[in-house]
């Protein structure tokens, strides 16, 4: 399988990191985080409405770049590197793959070019953000198609145009999709330890849904795998981030008379950081290769999930300590990744929760 | 050359002068002389100056013949591409024919046992008395020295200068009264290497290499060698199956000598190929902790392999700056060498007290649990390669150092 990305796939991430640069510096970040609303639209029209960073994996059929599994993670990765704040997670990769894998083909002539084209925000309604096993334990759906249950923590719902909800159905688990705003919708903005990754608990009662496709087991898990790749390339654009930024910090702190880059005790952690993170970014990147061409170990997904995860905390961890004192500070920005890396590592499965998944996968149930 | 004409042209070669009933040393003659022994090297030194792939092209007709190649496995190679990079001609013109014929086994003399991380720290002395050198000092992690016929030695000739610039490389001839070669016994049971006495070994002046003061250059040109693994050479039968005729018996036995010290080198590496069968064979593949720690090694052995493909690739491509990858790829090893070990321990449990041919896998997962400490110290320490990584790939300042100004005055072991 490729190890390289093409020409084409590293103008798309030079593009992206510059858009993000100037668009998400850490000043936009703790602003945008400190409302309500959790990001600016203005951005969001110019990186997802112009930009077309919502639909770089939607096919062009439906509005989107064509792109696949290796173009959404660039995406992901620069928006990781700079804490973009936006929907895009929810509205991109979580409810336009789930439309991707699992809606019909006239759901999704109707309802994937908004998506793709940013002027619908929307959101993938889980009930359960530990394991594909939990899913639809909760919401129900009747004949009729009115859902009924609670869905404890969705991303982006209080912004959120249209949401698509996994729910059980009387054949088992179906796709729907609501409209904002639907009737007997409640939606409660929850407080966060990541304030730059919004959440809400989302209570359904007898909301009227449609129905827009059925979704296996096999679906489930492919909607699961596509996005715990995403959401390990963010992982790995933040801790890379993070990490570049540490060891520029201890070369410029002086202690003792010289740079405290210089003790062998902060140059070894740094030297073991970088090994952990280009292992977690070869899984994360070949996670994608695999996706993409259908091939390649079955597990790929979550080996980058749980690989990517322990190397983020890990460079989270670091970039606070090496700081010392102001690392534990709020005024410095290492607490931002910090969160960040925290809320990543337990969302869509712990690494322990992955390492269980890849071991069923290679050698069955324990 | 295209590559078919090349394959033509030592397929012809071949025909006319491979034949199994030679003595070894008598073909390797012929093939020197025809020039395939070395293919990459220049000219006038036995080769044609062919590129990597050109030489990889000689390799395949060799390796489908069968055909016995020279002799090149273990120190020989870093002592013929060492002097053929830093030799004098007259030098060139001894040495370079008896390494690639086989004639004549070497090993490097480079650690000591008060300088193994610091290398450039070693206190082996040398000096020039009635027009010769005399050598007193001791070596240590000599791999073949017990059975070497000569040593790339390298001791302080200056002690006034700093570290580096005292150096001085010598091709120094094994076979003589003032020089001991005695095993070593590691911790795993096995004597892959020796320590090396010298008292009042003799070298002549013009066996030394590279000129007086400039040893630590050569020095780093063999390492550089050993590091790169000896990509190019031309390997010839693989000594699978059963083969006809007398030669294979002496190229067999050569080999046999040559890498018998290496047979423990995949237990060092922490035998990940042996987990899941020993996981399943023992039902340690059911225990919810045990499948953690085989997960945590399965993503640490096959992302490892994927960053090193793709620093390959980019290195391929040119397309990035050159990065140290060997010290990230052995500290890589190590933590997977760990990783590995801790989970044979968990699949084992009390078992892991035993060793022999009683024990798991006929003693190789004990001889795991005992060899894996050596992979993060050979070849340089983990802490080393940590040095390396984070002043040269991050760029992170040096420490204070301890070891400028004349050697003399540098604190060193008693």
């Amino acid at each position: 399988m490729q190890t390289e990305f093409s020409k084409e796939q590293d103008l798309l991430r030079d593009v992206v990191a510059r858009a993000l640069r100037d668009k998400s510096p850490a000043t936009a970040v703790r602003e945008s985080m400190a409302t309500d609303r959790g990001y600016d639209p203005a951005v969001w029209q110019e990186l997802c409405g112009d930009a077309g960073l919502a639909g770089v994996h939607v096919p062009e059929v439906h509005g989107g770049a064509g792109g696949g599994a290796v173009e959404l993670g660039i995406v992901a990765e620069e928006m990781g590197r700079r804490l973009f704040c936006g929907p895009w997670f929810a509205s991109a990769v979580m409810a336009g793959t789930a439309l991707v894998e699992a809606a019909s083909d006239s759901d999704r002539d109707e309802l994937l070019p908004g998506v793709a084209g940013g002027s619908t925000i929307a959101t993938l309604v889980l009930d359960d953000l530990n394991a594909p096993a939990g899913v639809g334990g909760s919401i129900t759906s009747t004949e009729d198609g009115k859902l009924s249950g609670t869905a404890t923590m969705v991303l982006d719902a209080h912004v959120a145009d249209l949401l698509l909800v996994v729910a059980s159905g009387a054949g088992g688990l179906e796709l729907h999709a609501v409209e904002g705003g639907a009737s007997g919708l409640a939606v409660e903005s929850l407080q966060v330890v990541d304030p730059t990754r919004k959440l809400s608990r989302v209570v359904f009662t007898d909301v009227p849904g449609r129905r827009v496709g059925e979704v296996t087991g096999d679906t489930l898990n492919r909607i699961w795998d596509r996005i715990c790749s995403a959401l390990a390339h963010e992982m790995i654009g933040g801790a890379q981030h993070l990490f570049e930024t540490t060891v520029n910090y201890t070369k410029e702190r002086f202690q003792f008379g010289r740079p405290i880059g210089s003790f062998q005790a902060l140059k070894h952690r740094c030297a073991d950081l970088l090994l952990e993170i280009e292992i977690a970014r070869a899984l994360t990147h070949h996670s994608a290769r695999c996706l993409d061409a259908g091939a390649g170990e079955p597990h790929a997904a979550s080996m980058a999930k749980a690989a990517a995860a322990d190397a983020y905390m890990s460079a989270a961890r670091a970039g606070i300590q090496l700081r010392g004192g102001i690392g534990f500070t709020w005024e410095n920005d290492a607490h931002l990744w910090f969160k960040r890396a925290k809320g990543s590592e337990v969302l869509f499965g712990t690494p322990a929760i992955h390492r269980e998944r890849m071991m069923t996968m290679l050698e069955g149930a324990a | 050359m295209t590559p078919d004409r090349i394959r033509s042209e030592v397929s012809a070669w071949l025909d006319a002068n491979w034949r199994v009933d030679r003595p070894l040393i008598e073909w390797r003659e012929i093939l020197l002389d025809g020039g395939w022994a070395a293919p990459h090297w220049p000219e006038e030194w036995y080769g044609r100056g062919f590129t990597l792939d050109q030489t990889a092209v000689v390799a395949e007709v060799f390796r489908e013949r069968d055909v016995v190649p020279a002799a090149q496995v273990g120190p020989r190679g870093l002592a013929s591409e060492t002097i053929l990079a830093c030799g004098s001609d007259d030098q060139k013109r001894r040495f370079l024919r008896p390494i690639l014929t086989g004639e004549h086994t070497w090993c490097q003399l480079f650690s000591e046992p008060g300088s193994g991380s610091d290398l450039a720290g070693l206190s082996t002395r040398a000096e020039m008395k009635d027009g010769k050198w005399i050598i007193n000092g001791q070596k240590v992690w000599n791999t073949s020295a017990h059975h070497a016929d000569f040593g790339l030695l390298v001791a302080r000739t200056d002690w006034d200068v700093p570290k580096h610039q005292g150096i001085s490389y010598f091709l120094l001839d094994m076979r003589q009264a003032g020089v001991e070669a005695r095993p070593l016994r590691q911790m795993n049971g096995h004597q892959s290497f020796n320590e090396v006495f010298m008292t009042n070994a003799v070298v002549a002046p013009e066996d030394l290499i590279g000129g007086e003061g400039n040893g630590w250059h050569v020095a780093k040109t063999t390492l550089s060698f050993e590091r790169r693994g000896f990509s190019r050479r031309v390997r010839g039968s693989s000594l699978d199956g059963p083969k006809q005729g007398p030669i294979y018996g002496e190229y067999e036995e050569e080999l046999r000598i040559a890498t018998e010290p290496y047979t423990w080198y995949p237990q060092r590496e922490g035998r990940v190929d042996l987990v899941l069968p020993r996981a399943r064979e023992t039902g340690a593949i059911n225990d919810p902790a045990t499948r953690q720690e085989i997960a945590k090694l399965i993503c640490l052995h096959t992302g490892a392999r994927l960053a090193s493909d793709s620093a390959e690739a980019s290195r391929k491509a040119g397309t990035t700056e050159i990065i140290p990858a060997g010290s990230i790829g052995k500290l890589a090893a190590s933590v997977i060498a760990r990783q590995a070990s801790h989970v044979h321990t968990m699949i084992s449990g009390a078992d892991a007290m035993l060793s022999g041919p009683d024990s798991a896998a006929d003693g190789i997962i004990a001889e795991v649990l005992v060899s894996v400490p050596a992979i993060s110290i050979a070849g340089g320490t983990d802490e080393i390669q940590r040095n390396i990584i984070s002043e040269r790939v991050l760029g992170m300042p040096k420490g204070y150092r301890a070891d400028q100004g004349p050697f003399r005055d540098i604190k060193r072991n008693a």
